[in-house]
């Protein structure tokens, strides 16, 4: 697979480890009254769809930077590549 | 039909009239006592046990495609149990008990073959390691040998031990460890299934879960609504699809795993080896191939092919033990996608909702573990309690902190 890095361009996918669903960006409230449930289920249950799925790749032989994939795990084919920060900025996770 | 010696020689001087198909294709009734969903190893495996151990009547195996053309007929066919956790080794054990009397038991002939496992150690670190996983299955009753590498040298002469980096230093060795005629599981638990009356329903795909007040009355499919008792899940990669139409998030990841095999050699390899430094394992098949396999892609995917930096990871595992095999080609290579739990083990127990009972989160082990699985999928659901060596296999076990976490990975499936 190659995937088309913002910042580097096409880049071949064995440059990078993969961590799995774009989610985990959603880490949950450590003093919400659910908090057990809410980190149990963050760390531990997956939508793992067929089809269309935001995830995190981290370019480990590259620029070390966190990359939120769209790949659709049917077919391999990536629609769109994001740098993590931006993605984590407009969820309102990092400033 | 009983299949036997007196029965091909009968057969062969009579023209070959008198074979019948291994079972039947029945039309769906409307209702049954149990369904199971999915007809690979375990699903047949579990109707079967059903039938014949725990005299259950009115059983149906739903299957989408083919019986046999998922994971049991696309792995590289080895059986074992040299597993380190209270929770998996009794299992395993009792899995490869069931292995040793199966072909007899379901009169079928798997190609059972006990030529042994043999995993290579390449540090002081390692052997410590294995040591202490031999004691644990010793202590499971199961068998573990360490060899020496001159014991190890005599059985496999072309072993690179002297390798500068990961030189061999030793081996744990499980001598009723082996290979199985994989397609022949399938076929041999079907047949036995069918001929107790089991109706084996292929082409059949589920397409939703009929719940009402949480209880599960039956599955709506491709060839209408068949009501059920209880209804059993064992459909491996596809867990998390088929669990998402009863609204439920499975702790796992779906993930492709490449295996190989080579041309047809004259007979080179007399067991099974797996390398101790890398993720690289190989067996022979009676055929002459050379059966190997490696890590996972890692990705999710459902895909059933992987991509080539893997093929390149996973040979050159292999070329670091055995350079000879630099020699042969690739015949053949696939793709499986495999039920990535967050603890690298299984599930086997009841879900929330009442009737509905899974079985899944094999990863990249659930051939070995098939006839343990069927047998202890069909107690759960007979009896409504889980069997004695798989208590362990909880859906709850994550949220409790019990996990089988035999690599100490962690919730990162694609380590496991």
């Amino acid at each position: 697979m190659i995937i088309d890095h913002p910042l580097l361009g096409p880049r071949d996918s064995a440059e990078f480890t993969y961590m799995g669903d774009a989610k985990l960006i959603d880490r949950p409230d450590w003093q919400a009254a659910t908090a057990a449930q809410d980190f149990y289920e963050y760390a531990y249950l997956r939508d793992n769809p067929a089809g269309w799925h935001e995830e995190l790749w981290f370019h480990e032989a590259g620029d070390r930077s966190w990359l939120v994939v769209t790949r659709n795990t049917l077919t391999h084919e990536i629609s769109k590549v994001e740098l993590a920060r931006d993605v984590a900025r407009r969820r309102g996770r990092s400033t | 039909m009983r299949y036997s010696g007196l029965k091909v020689i009968k057969e062969a001087l009579t023209g070959h009239k008198g074979w019948t198909p291994a079972w039947r294709d029945p039309e769906p009734q409307s209702h049954y006592d149990i369904v199971i969903i999915g007809g690979g190893g375990h699903g047949l495996a579990t109707a079967y046990y059903l039938a014949k151990e725990f005299g259950q009547k009115r059983i149906a195996v739903l299957e989408k495609g083919w019986i046999g053309g998922g994971n049991v007929g696309r792995n590289t066919t080895i059986i074992r149990s040299n597993y380190l956790l209270d929770g998996n080794e009794p299992f395993y054990e009792f899995s490869l008990k069931l292995w040793e009397g199966l072909e007899q038991d379901f009169n079928y002939n798997a190609m059972i073959s006990q030529r042994g496992i043999l995993n290579l150690i390449h540090s002081d670190a390692q052997r410590d390691a294995f040591t202490r996983r031999g004691n644990a299955m010793i202590l499971n009753g199961a068998d573990a040998e360490m060899l020496t590498v001159r014991q190890i040298k005599e059985r496999y002469p072309y072993l690179k031990t002297d390798d500068a980096r990961f030189p061999i230093k030793g081996g744990l060795a499980q001598h009723r460890g082996g290979t199985v005629r994989h397609d022949a599981v399938a076929w041999g638990y079907a047949r036995g299934a069918d001929s107790r009356g089991v109706d084996i329903i292929q082409n059949c795909e589920v397409t939703g879960f009929r719940i009402e007040n949480g209880t599960c009355l039956g599955v709506e499919t491709s060839r209408g609504f068949i009501g059920a008792g209880k209804i059993g899940c064992a459909v491996a990669g596809s867990s998390s699809r088929l669990m998402s139409k009863a609204d439920m998030r499975l702790p796992m990841e779906s993930h492709v795993l490449q295996a190989f095999v080579s041309e047809g050699l004259k007979p080179v390899m007399p067991g099974v080896v797996t390398f101790g430094a890398g993720h690289f394992y190989c067996s022979q098949s009676d055929k002459g191939g050379l059966v190997f396999g490696g890590d996972l892609d890692g990705y999710n995917s459902y895909a059933q092919r992987g991509n080539l930096p893997t093929v390149e990871d996973v040979c050159e595992g292999g070329m670091a033990i055995f350079p000879a095999f630099g020699r042969a080609r690739l015949l053949r290579m696939w793709g499986g996608i495999m039920d990535m739990s967050m603890d690298g083990s299984p599930i086997i127990d009841k879900t929330h909702i009442d009737g509905l009972y899974f079985n899944g989160g094999w990863c990249y082990g659930g051939f070995k573990a098939t006839p343990a699985s069927g047998y202890c999928f069909a107690h759960l659901l007979a009896k409504d309690a889980p069997h004695p060596t798989a208590t362990a296999y909880r859906f709850d076990r994550f949220e409790k902190g019990y996990m089988i976490d035999e690599k100490g990975m962690g919730n990162q499936p694609n380590l496991h």
